[in-house]
């Protein structure tokens, strides 16, 4: 018997008409970030508090006197959104308890950038999700520092070239591995952790909404695509976002209850990665070998998040817990 | 009126704090302040209060917790020392920018390096300017009066600051000592419930902690400053109101037999009560000698510093601190630039005492005094001077 598993309908004409985060902030032209934060907040809803780190979507959006945002919005540093999150969490959770608020259900958010979580912010972002927090904090990757002028972090992708790992003469731009976010915080054990693009908005509206509905803590590592950053032409973000996915170098899929679904956006066979660093000027200098190299990764990487589907998915959870 | 208890300095720090209807404390372990964090722990675990301990992973993470609590409207309370306190260091003056009524008890501790986990002020020093109101407390019973009332003063609606409450490290917080403690319907009658300005909450959406530029900053700032200095009359309207109800006295600058003393000495935090009696000893040879206590560190308590040392020929300043290749201790210059426009100002001394530990014993205290006395040339003295510290 076939059984279908997370049935969900959805249609454009399904989604949030409420602008939570309005039209006259200050980003780039063709940013793919901050039409990820305008899709989050459409399916978070307005009961929802918002704890954003130091970084582009922080200074294009509140600019004072001036803001963007109709939800309650917290910006303290950098380094510590999660943290400061978690505080908003306890401080809302006493509150409602102690019947000093009035009780309705608020969800929390954490946001930052790649730098804001996976460098300077990290431990607090670990620290946040391992004592288990009911809120969930949303890691918009742009691949390195835009913010400051585009300098390398520890997601910026091999071979990138950035204002602090540049391509010269005798460098190929960024020499590490991209650290893999998603699957660090599946390794805590929370409830659900997800990727997401918004160059697939129902994808990712759906994630954002099934994190909402679980208690406790969740994370969602978003490809934002920067056409200043990444040297592409403003128009093409969505498609650079589509090829990320398409090419296999940005997977989308979710481990719920430490379960792996790849997304049904994945294609049955990934597209050569050079089509994806075609309209990117970042990847411009890379040879020939350069390129075969990083091919070579993301077919590994990508077998083995499969391998992973195929062990750890929820119609093989009953003979993992036998076999326990 | 209380009752009468005995216990360590830093438990009775985590009762009174337990008494004033905290919704949620973020701590991390750090000695000499850990026992506040459990205890406090303790009477969440056994229901006795009714808030969110939240175990944080760092005293980064305290302090952008109890942040993020208080902007959400909760009563929210930490406490740190030394490596701690340097931690927070990045966020302090945000909290008092979003004008966030946190209320902080620091274990005073010896900052690194070398490590050392005694007792100074090198720990608090370097917050100074964080725009926070900073006192010092002497004994036990005003570390617990001051945790209370600390939270009275950040919420006053004219205030709207955080506090911190300095208690010194071992030398305080692990001294078991003898106290009156305020009972919970005395503290309810003390304390209001705190009504905040604005929350984090989706029935009135507000923007906090956003981005300003040369426009707005030094706008910004000045109503900081502005409304530190008028704390000030918050303090001393909420330290009778507590004499009232609980008949002990608290003024930001606490003398002692300092009325017609020709030789003063200036000293904060637990070091006092020993200065004290080196002053009766002095007294007792005929030396006019007195004591004046700096209660209040910020907003500073130009005023009742003035009055308190303007009648005195020498005045030596101790300082737990130093500002390497600077003027000598932080209380020290302090103490000079308050005074420089005054016409009638005794000669200054600075000693830097007590670091890391370093026991200070009543002789040592007679020892400052009998040096600066002999001290016959009348001159301003542009230095300072280690006490007690081998070359």
């Amino acid at each position: 018997m076939n059984i279908v598993e997370n049935f969900d309908l959805f249609a454009p004409k399904l989604i949030n008409k409420q602008e939570l985060l309005s039209s006259g902030h200050r980003a780039c032209s063709g940013c793919g970030e901050v039409l990820a934060v305008r899709l989050m907040c459409k399916a978070l809803g307005e009961n929802t508090v918002i704890a954003a780190a130091t970084g582009c979507m922080e200074i294009i959006s509140s600019m004072f006197p001036t803001t963007a945002w109709r939800v309650p919005w917290i910006h303290v540093a950098f380094e510590n959104t999660a943290a400061v999150a978690s505080g908003v969490e306890a401080g809302l959770k006493a509150l409602r308890k102690k019947g000093k608020i009035d009780d309705r259900y608020i969800k929390v958010v954490g946001m930052a950038g790649d730098g804001g979580t996976m460098d300077i912010g990290f431990q607090a972002l670990s620290g946040a999700m391992e004592r288990g927090h009911d809120m969930i904090f949303v890691c918009f990757d742009n691949e390195a520092y835009m913010n400051t002028g585009i300098q390398r972090s520890s997601g910026t992708p091999m071979g990138a070239s950035t204002t602090t790992a540049p391509a010269g003469k005798v460098s190929s731009g960024q020499k590490t591995w991209k650290k893999n976010m998603a699957e660090i915080m599946a390794a805590h054990g929370i409830p659900y952790v997800a990727t997401a693009c918004p160059s697939y908005p129902l994808d990712f509206i759906r994630k954002i909404e099934k994190a909402k509905s679980i208690k406790g803590p969740s994370y969602i590592h978003c490809f934002s695509m920067c056409p200043t950053g990444w040297r592409s032409p403003s128009n093409t973000a969505i498609s650079v976002g589509r090829l990320a996915v398409e090419t296999g170098v940005f997977p989308l899929f979710e481990v719920e209850h430490g379960l792996y679904r790849v997304s049904p956006d994945m294609p049955k066979k990934l597209r050569p990665v050079k089509d994806y660093f075609k309209s990117q000027g970042r990847f411009r200098h890379l040879k020939e070998d350069e390129i075969d190299t990083i091919q070579d990764r993301i077919n590994l990487e990508y077998k083995k998040l499969l391998e992973k589907e195929k062990c750890l998915k929820t119609g093989n959870a009953q003979k993992i817990t036998e076999v326990g | 009126m209380g009752k009468r208890v005995g216990m360590e300095v830093a438990i009775a720090v985590a009762e009174a704090v337990g008494l004033c209807d905290i919704d949620m404390a973020a701590v991390y372990p750090i000695t000499p302040q850990s026992h506040i964090a459990e205890h406090l722990s303790d009477l969440v675990a056994n229901g006795e209060i009714d808030a969110e301990f939240v175990t944080v992973e760092s005293e980064h993470s305290a302090m952008s917790a109890v942040i993020g609590a208080s902007g959400a409207g909760a009563r929210a309370f930490t406490a740190t020392s030394s490596q701690g306190l340097m931690l927070m260091h990045e966020l302090l003056p945000i909290a008092s920018a979003m004008r966030l009524p946190i209320c902080m008890a620091i274990a005073n501790r010896a900052i690194s390096g070398p490590l050392n986990i005694l007792n100074d002020h090198t720990d608090i020093m370097p917050q100074r300017d964080s725009g926070w109101i900073s006192m010092f407390v002497e004994n036990g019973q005003e570390a617990i009066d001051m945790s209370i009332i600390a939270f009275k003063i950040a919420e006053h609606k004219d205030v709207m600051l955080p506090v911190n409450v300095n208690i010194d490290g071992f030398q305080l917080t692990h001294m078991v000592e003898p106290f009156e403690m305020p009972t919970q319907e005395e503290v309810n009658q003390f304390l209001p419930p705190f009504v905040p300005h604005a929350t984090l909450h989706p029935a009135k959406p507000v923007t906090m902690g956003a981005f300003a530029m040369s426009d707005y900053f030094a706008e910004i700032m000045k109503a900081k400053d502005e409304a530190l200095k008028n704390s000030k009359k918050v303090i001393l309207e909420v330290w009778s109101e507590w004499a009232k109800l609980f008949g002990r006295s608290y003024k930001p600058v606490e003398t002692y037999k300092s009325e017609d003393a020709e030789i003063l000495m200036l000293t904060m935090g637990s070091m006092g009560e020993t200065a004290q009696m080196a002053i009766d000893e002095l007294r007792d040879k005929g030396i006019k000698a007195g004591l004046v206590k700096l209660r209040l560190w910020r907003p500073f308590p130009f005023e009742e510093l003035k009055a308190a040392v303007k009648n005195a020929k020498k005045l030596i300043v101790t300082d737990r601190a130093i500002s390497f290749g600077g003027p000598g201790g932080p209380v020290f210059s302090e103490i000079k630039s308050a005074l420089y426009a005054e016409n009638q100002r005794p000669l200054i001394y600075n000693y830097i005492y007590g670091l890391g530990g370093r026991d200070i014993p009543v002789p040592e205290f007679v020892g400052m005094f009998e040096k600066v006395l002999a001290d016959k040339t009348g001159q301003l003295v542009d230095s300072y001077e280690f006490w007690g510290v081998r070359e």
